[in-house]
């Protein structure tokens, strides 16, 4: 169960290839991708910046992969999630998951990203034009989260 | 061992994002009372600092607590040479 937080962007076909490579029980892979937008709480983001607590941050994301293999039939899942200075349009995360087929790869991966919102120790600061200003948890996500209970 | 020795009744504090900003720092090691032994007690020990420890960590404010990398809540226990983190809700994805 591959697990990165690194500074550096991604490429999402690399990642993919190197996920499957070599499985011929394969039959499904899904992949989800979130990007900074240059719009939040309606104020224009010029650049974010993520914080995150090195060593738990890397054990929760295991934990929440674990936990996806125990409640679906995959065969695998990537969590990569950048930290550092973003801009809008920038890649921050990525999860894959390769299944057999498409129902369990869809519903794990929504899973781990579900989760990774509420429960993986990453913090956003956004700088505006109002200025730099952290940005609060949503309650739409805790909901999200709470689904899968 | 001697029980009244302080070094056996510190642990390390830790704070994340807004948490760091507003406390100035981002460690530090806290001696233990030996009357606070759980998550709730030391946030009210950290509270009785005033500001901006008593706003930052008051009611209503919401913040999340860690003990040694897991996730933690007033009823955590806490022992000499834990790794104890306050933080905001988490806003990552």
């Amino acid at each position: 169960m591959p697990i990165r937080v690194q500074v550096d962007d991604f490429d999402v076909g690399a990642e993919i290839a190197a996920l499957r490579k070599g499985d011929p029980r394969i039959g499904g892979i899904a992949s989800f991708v979130g990007v900074v937008r240059d719009l939040n709480e309606g104020a224009t983001v010029s650049e974010m910046t993520l914080e995150h607590y090195p060593g738990m941050t890397e054990s929760a994301l295991e934990k929440i992969v674990a936990e996806a293999k125990s409640r679906w039939d995959i065969y695998d899942a990537l969590v990569v999630h950048r930290i550092g200075r973003l801009m809008p349009t920038d890649q921050i995360v990525l999860v894959v998951v390769t299944s057999a087929h498409r129902g369990e790869a869809f519903q794990a991966c929504e899973f781990l990203m579900d989760y990774l919102k509420t429960r993986a120790p990453f913090w956003k600061k956004e700088q505006t034009q109002q200025g730099a200003r952290w940005v609060d948890a949503r309650a739409v996500d805790d909901a999200a989260a709470e689904r899968w209970n | 061992m001697k029980p009244n020795d302080s070094r056996l009744r510190t642990i390390q504090v830790l704070y994340f994002a807004r948490l760091r900003e507003a406390f100035g720092r981002d460690r530090e090691d806290v001696t233990l009372p030996d009357a606070i032994s759980d998550v709730g007690g030391l946030a009210e020990l950290l509270r009785g600092r005033g500001e901006p420890w008593s706003r930052e960590l008051g009611m209503g404010k919401a913040f999340r607590v860690a003990v040694n990398q897991d996730m933690a809540d007033d009823a955590t226990a806490i022992n000499p040479g834990d790794e104890v983190a306050f933080f905001p809700p988490v806003t990552g994805g």
